[in-house]
């Protein structure tokens, strides 16, 4: 099926989400849409599946034009979608969550399951999923739970899948088999629409590619296109993908972790026996595919987890049993891996946010009253080196870009003399410009001898800063490698394989 | 934060919700209303006076007498709805601001001291109930803390013998600690147990106002001696707040008291720490508590200094309201009403004072206005809910009006393309 969007503008107040896009894929064509976070591709699909109206512009579907009041519209005329979180019932099997939403029932009403089982098993076979339609979703691995969602799309008969970042939860080796899922479904006629910002996935898998930037359709690139040519494109200007570091001069250890576990709410153990050190003037980066006890680790670093047995000390100081309050105090710099939930008051300024953790001491506090002319003084300096746009110190820190929000919790948290620093998620959801800043602002951190942890989904973001790399599986460290260890191999151990060679 | 990454969502057909648990929808609810604007506020104060008119002139008599024979006349109806709706209002602008029909100033400007009077209790509670509102608290154990307060302030009021001015002191402090324990407590429980503050202060209100009441039946607690009414001995002269116009007018010390206990929400709210903390902790406890703010602490903190206000408000009851012994009525509604009168006033310090005349207005004026047309009062009542039902609804404020969509609403929707993009 051949899909269309003509000249599809989508407002949102004064913001310009959408521009008069354009935008055609061909029957069996996987068609990236390139672009940066916040660059309204996201929109566009949405106004494909029917959740907005554009205000002008029509999607058309082999030439016709076509109506969406909502999703179930779209699913009718042909669209799937797979979002990056899945849209999954846990607690149901893949044959009852494949049949939700258009299930269908025999006699008073009876759900027929049996129906649902054939189609999964039917669909499963023609792709060679291995999906068993008994399973409980929740016990199923990231990357199967995701085919349910594409055996979900293709059992109402999808003739344009839409996949949205998909590939942020997987690990690099279901994404090689998710890349080769498309082929596959492209051959047999399917049209795709592949959304996303990593470069590397759409050289390897893209018929065309659409670059968008700020809600406009700002080139087409071929798949042999070079990354920097790519990324130039996105970001409307040359930019550096490798982050200049020298060569790390590691100091004596600091921040030594040893058995550290860390149980959630739920009584699961989250982090299995961890042990590592940082040592001064390093960047270690902690890996891993999302969800594998990372964050739970470098919660438990800042006392925020209540459940924490082992030890975690900061050049000799006992770090475990602390409040937060005093782990700050010691010297450790958080920026929190959901900012605007964790590192931010969205209704507070910047220059209020600048001291929301040093809300109880000099210089912003003097017997109990808040030092407001030196806070302003503050702000307004970190405002100019941190380079963060915005009207004034007094803007509201939720009405800020992303990029812009990351830099006010830099400021923040690099603005007090610190002895380790600790980074969750430093690049997640900021636009290219900014994720250099703050990889810059990491290194001469290192530099300063400072020991940095960063926790990153990303590979490319490991590779570029780290000098070691652990990676984490399951809440264990499967092993810490050197800074130079090839992709490849970082990949098999964020499945879980220890590969020959890598002391766990 | 659970180990996998799978969201729960009904189905594809509709967008998806954020994996993490949010903070509460009431939270939300709450911070939309606080963070409304000055306009519709007006707005809607001006909306429920039109609805309060309509409302006088169906009730009315002549109205209806009129309209039976509304084509053939149709001036005399609408003269009936006049006479009616500017009788009413007039008579509550007199009996609340100032009366014409007096001979002097000083006679004229009693009702405006009468408002100011009803106010004062009620911006006190305001204040506290709008404190912990801003920590993103539901203060609605006002009535509890309130009775709790008087008792103590009644009981030092009325068994002790005191320098006139010693006594009034001891006597309003230690109404404020007991108002501050019963609110503490309840800030204590939640922070130590999770239990939610809503229920918490409606069940201890139940268990202040049963408390109260066997105590005033009980002779030798609280009880008038010689009596078998459930009533407390009257105050001591040295304990009573003296009026502060002279014995014309009824405006007694508590007044300045309120002005005092504003500007004192005032600097901890904007200007100290400890109010930095409480607004964090308000808008974001999850980024308060990466940033080593104690949020269970905070609770604790911040409704003992809800529940010293509220119990300010009690103070002022039985020290300057009535002063001839209370029953356990002497709450009057007043911590029901501070609810009302803090979203009233947004939660501000002055939004909340300015509110608080405004409804001491409608106390005073409600009077006059019920002696001098024979309008129920009810109808004051009706009126004063409506103000909050529009400031809780501003879109439909807005609609009335014919006002753009303010930020607040294209902010919302950013929210939810957001939402749905970053899934």
């Amino acid at each position: 099926m051949k899909l269309e969007l003509r000249g599809i503008t989508k407002r949102f107040g004064s913001l310009v989400a959408n521009d008069h896009i354009n935008l055609v894929v061909q029957p069996g064509e996987i068609h990236c849409l390139l672009g940066e976070n916040g660059a309204g591709k996201s929109t566009l699909m949405n106004v494909l599946y029917g959740l907005y109206q554009a205000e002008e512009g029509d999607v058309l579907l082999d030439d016709v034009v076509q109506r969406f009041a909502g999703p179930g519209d779209a699913m009718r005329a042909g669209i799937g979608m797979v979002h990056q979180h899945f849209m999954l019932i846990p607690v149901f099997t893949v044959a009852e969550n494949v049949m939700l939403g258009h299930e269908q029932t025999g006699l008073a009403g009876k759900l027929d399951l049996d129906a649902a089982r054939a189609k999964v098993r039917e669909i499963s076979a023609r792709f060679g999923f291995h999906v068993d339609p008994d399973a409980i979703v929740g016990d199923l691995p990231v990357g199967v739970q995701q085919r349910v969602e594409i055996i979900k799309a293709l059992s109402r008969d999808a003739k344009v899948l839409v996949f949205d970042e998909p590939t942020a939860v997987l690990t690099p080796q279901e994404t090689d088999e998710l890349m080769n899922i498309m082929r596959q479904l492209r051959d047999e006629g399917t049209s795709i629409v592949f959304i996303t910002h990593k470069l590397r996935e759409v050289r390897e898998v893209a018929d065309r590619i659409t670059v968008i930037r700020l809600g406009k359709v700002v080139g087409e690139a071929s798949p042999t296109a070079s990354n920097s040519e790519l990324a130039a494109l996105m970001v409307g200007r040359a930019v550096e993908l490798t982050v200049h570091k020298e060569t790390a001069r590691p100091g004596a250890a600091s921040l030594v972790v040893r058995n550290l576990d860390v149980i959630d709410p739920l009584g699961l153990k989250v982090v299995n026996n961890v042990s590592f050190e940082v040592h001064e003037g390093e960047i270690l980066a902690i890996a891993g595919v999302q969800g594998n006890g990372q964050t739970e680790l470098t919660e438990a670093i800042m006392g925020l987890q209540p459940r924490v047995s082992g030890e975690i000390s900061l050049n000799g100081e006992k770090l475990t049993g602390l409040s937060v309050r005093r782990i700050l105090n010691a010297g450790v710099g958080f920026v929190p891996e959901d900012r605007t939930e964790d590192g931010l008051v969205g209704e507070f300024t910047i220059a209020e946010n600048l001291m929301l953790d040093r809300s109880d001491s000099l210089p912003f506090v003097k017997n109990g009253n808040l030092q407001l002319g030196y806070l302003a003084e503050f702000a307004q300096e970190k405002k100019d080196e941190f380079d963060i746009r915005a009207q004034s110190i007094t803007t509201m820190a939720g009405r800020l870009s992303g990029g812009n929000q990351q830099k006010v919790v830099l400021a923040r948290e690099l603005s007090r003399e610190l002895k380790l620093f600790v980074a969750s998620q430093p690049t997640r959801g900021i636009d290219v410009g900014s994720i250099e800043f703050v990889h810059k602002r990491m290194v001469a951190t290192r530099d300063a001898g400072i020991p940095v942890i960063v926790v990153s989904t990303e590979l490319d973001e490991v590779v570029a800063l780290a000098d070691r790399i652990a990676v984490m599986y399951r809440g264990s460290i499967v092993g810490i490698v050197p800074g130079n260890t090839p992709r490849d191999i970082l990949g098999l151990m964020m499945a879980g394989e220890t590969p020959t060679g890598v002391a766990a | 934060m659970s180990d996998t990454t799978a969201t729960t969502a009904p189905s594809a057909n509709e967008p998806q919700k954020a994996a993490k648990p949010e903070t509460p929808r009431s939270n939300q609810v709450l911070s939309e209303i606080l963070n409304g604007n000055f306009v519709i506020t007006i707005l809607a104060v001006v909306f429920a006076l039109i609805i309060g008119a309509v409302l006088i002139a169906v009730t009315n008599e002549d109205v209806q007498k009129a309209s039976g024979y509304f084509f053939a006349a149709p001036g005399d109806t609408l003269g009936a709805v006049w006479q009616a709706v500017s009788g009413a209002y007039g008579a509550l602008f007199q009996g609340a601001i100032y009366n014409f029909r007096r001979d002097s100033f000083v006679d004229g400007i009693k009702p405006l001291t009468d408002t100011l009077t009803f106010a004062t209790p009620l911006i006190a509670a305001a204040l506290g109930i709008g404190i912990a509102f801003r920590v993103g608290l539901f203060n609605i154990g006002g009535r509890g803390q309130m009775l709790i307060a008087a008792a103590c302030a009644g009981w030092v009021g009325f068994s002790f013998e005191l320098p006139w001015g010693v006594h009034l002191v001891i006597a309003v402090v230690a109404g404020i600690a007991g108002g501050a324990i019963w609110g503490g407590l309840v800030g204590f429980l939640k922070a130590r147990t999770g239990a939610h503050e809503v229920i918490l202060t409606i069940m201890l209100n139940y268990v202040a106002f049963y408390l109260i009441s066997w105590m005033l039946r009980t002779p030798g607690l609280l009880q008038a001696p010689g009596s078998v009414n459930p009533k407390s001995p009257p105050m001591m002269d040295t304990a009573v707040f003296p009026d502060i116009l002279g014995p014309k007018y009824n405006l007694h010390l508590g007044f300045v008291f309120v002005i005092a206990a504003t500007i004192f929400a005032w600097w901890l709210l904007n200007r100290s720490s400890l109010g930095f903390q409480f607004r964090a902790v308000g808008e974001n406890p999850n980024a308060a508590r990466v940033a080593g703010i104690n949020v269970k602490n905070t609770y604790v903190q911040a409704m003992l200094i809800s529940g010293g206000l509220v119990g300010l408000a009690g103070v002022m009851q039985v020290l300057g309201t009535v002063t001839t012994g209370f029953s356990a009525g002497i709450d009057a509604g007043i911590g029901f009403d501070a609810i009302t009168v803090a979203l009233l006033g947004r939660s501000r310090p002055w939004g909340i004072f300015a509110a608080g005349v405004l409804f001491g207005a409608f106390k005073a004026g409600g009077f006059a206005m019920q002696a001098a047309e024979g309008i129920p009062i009810d109808i004051v009542t009706v009126v004063q809910s409506l103000i909050v039902l529009f400031i809780a609804a501003p879109p439909l404020i807005r609609a009335v009006f014919f006002l753009p969509q303010g930020k607040k609403s294209t902010k919302l929707k950013l929210n939810v393309s957001k939402e749905v993009a970053a899934k």
